[in-house]
């Protein structure tokens, strides 16, 4: 039996007549002063002008994104930072993420598992190394870490950064002000936990925690020292308003690394009939948030084979310059040996990265 | 494919199964092919390992 098929969704400016597209001058010109800016004047645009970019025809799709191709050299260099994630405690989420295959509140073919033992995190995180990636994540489906899980990570991450030789980022979370001190003392390189959409279109998403927790929990994360993994997810419905609104609190919130998610619809969720970002849709985004977020670390991440299909390599020269190698969370990824000659083919090296200041 | 009686896409008995796709690209299988139970599904970087409490390991060439 065939693949269930895909639904592209169309580009939201279509729902958004008060937004029309620029006339290829006026993108030309837009694109002239992003470039004046960002290469010579070495300044981070205004919210003006990024709005002004979000509007380019989608002719110019393929200049906004050489242009963010350029941008990422000049601020982050030519290197690719490589990543494996694993799912250390899958499903029974109490939050009710309405993309999320991992919550109790949803019937999803998902079964819940408990916190996996040593040897299965400690094997994939050899995996993962031995992909040449530079940063192993253990994410847990929780509401945030009780003492005993807090417990558990703490004995896991010096034991995986000696035997697997990678750098430990863990997602767990909302934490409080002294979880976060712990997990930065016990090791943490990175901490992830994404604001996913912008604040106005949380409550469309999450019903049992609030954006400001979030918020909250990203800001303990750099105090406390770790570096700060803040992705997003496109494709709920947001309108490019809300996109440009998360742009601007991504900024105040100064991730190290900004995973990009794109919506790949799960059974059983809320969000199960969504269609798909359309590729060149997804190139505009990904390059708009590299024009935005100039020094971040800008991921490659979940839904991306679904969303880009052939189009995965041009989003390596749209801005980003890191992604997650192999299979997520609950779903599979396309074969590591593919994105390893991808970047081989693109002359793109593999290294360790941190924000570009 | 793993062959019995239940589909390890969606878990629909065979016999009744819609006459639609229901595999999703890139998704583990998630149903035990014998009793048509949830699947405990370990996703790793470079691979899957599924298993059912009743009838065991999913062999990973099942699908």
């Amino acid at each position: 039996m065939p693949d269930v098929p895909v639904a592209f969704t169309p580009n939201p400016r279509q729902a958004q007549p008060e937004r029309p597209q620029l006339s290829p001058e006026e993108a030309r010109r837009v694109l002239r002063a992003a470039e004046v800016a960002l290469l010579d004047e070495r300044r981070q645009l205004s919210a003006d002008e990024l709005s002004a970019l979000a509007d380019v025809p989608d002719s110019s799709v393929p200049a906004l994104a050489a242009l963010a191709h350029e941008v990422r050299l000049a601020w982050c260099g030519d290197t690719v930072e490589v990543e494996g994630i694993l799912s250390a405690k899958t499903g029974g989420c109490p939050e009710d993420c309405h993309f999320c295959s991992q919550s109790a509140k949803f019937e999803s073919p998902v079964q819940a598992m408990p916190f996996l033992d040593t040897a299965d995190v400690v094997a994939a995180a050899k995996e993962t190394a031995a992909l040449g990636a530079s940063e192993f994540c253990i994410v847990l489906a929780i509401r945030g870490p009780d003492e005993r899980t807090m417990q558990r990570i703490l004995e896991l991450v010096p034991i995986v950064q000696e035997e697997a030789g990678i750098n430990v980022a863990v997602s767990a979370g909302i934490v409080t002000d002294e979880q976060a001190r712990r997990l930065a003392e016990g090791g943490v390189h990175r901490y992830n936990h994404n604001l996913e959409t912008a604040e106005s279109f949380f409550p469309n998403v999450v019903t049992t925690h609030s954006w400001a927790e979030r918020f909250d929990t990203c800001q303990l994360v750099r105090r406390h020292g770790m570096e700060l993994c803040c992705g997003v997810l496109l494709g709920m419905g947001e309108t490019v308003e809300q996109r440009l609104e998360l742009l601007g609190q991504l900024r105040a919130v100064e991730p190290d690394e900004v995973p990009v998610n794109f919506l790949n619809p799960r059974p059983g969720t809320p969000f199960a009939g969504r269609p798909l970002v359309e590729p060149l849709e997804a190139i505009r985004w990904i390059a708009l948030f590299r024009l935005a977020l100039p020094s971040v670390i800008l991921r490659y991440a979940g839904g991306r084979e679904v969303t880009l299909r052939e189009l995965q390599a041009l989003g390596l020269t749209s801005g980003i310059n890191a992604l997650i190698v192999g299979n997520y969370l609950t779903t599979l990824g396309r074969s590591p040996d593919e994105d390893l000659q991808m970047l081989e083919d693109l002359h793109m090296p593999i290294g360790a990265l941190s924000k570009a200041f | 494919m793993a062959e019995g009686p239940f589909c390890v896409w969606c878990g629909a008995a065979r016999a009744t199964h819609p006459d639609r796709p229901c595999r999703r690209q890139l998704d583990p299988p998630r149903f035990c092919p014998t009793c048509g139970r949830r699947l405990r599904v370990k996703v790793h970087p470079a691979g899957w390992d599924a298993s059912c409490r009743d009838h065991g390991r999913l062999p990973a060439d099942a699908c």
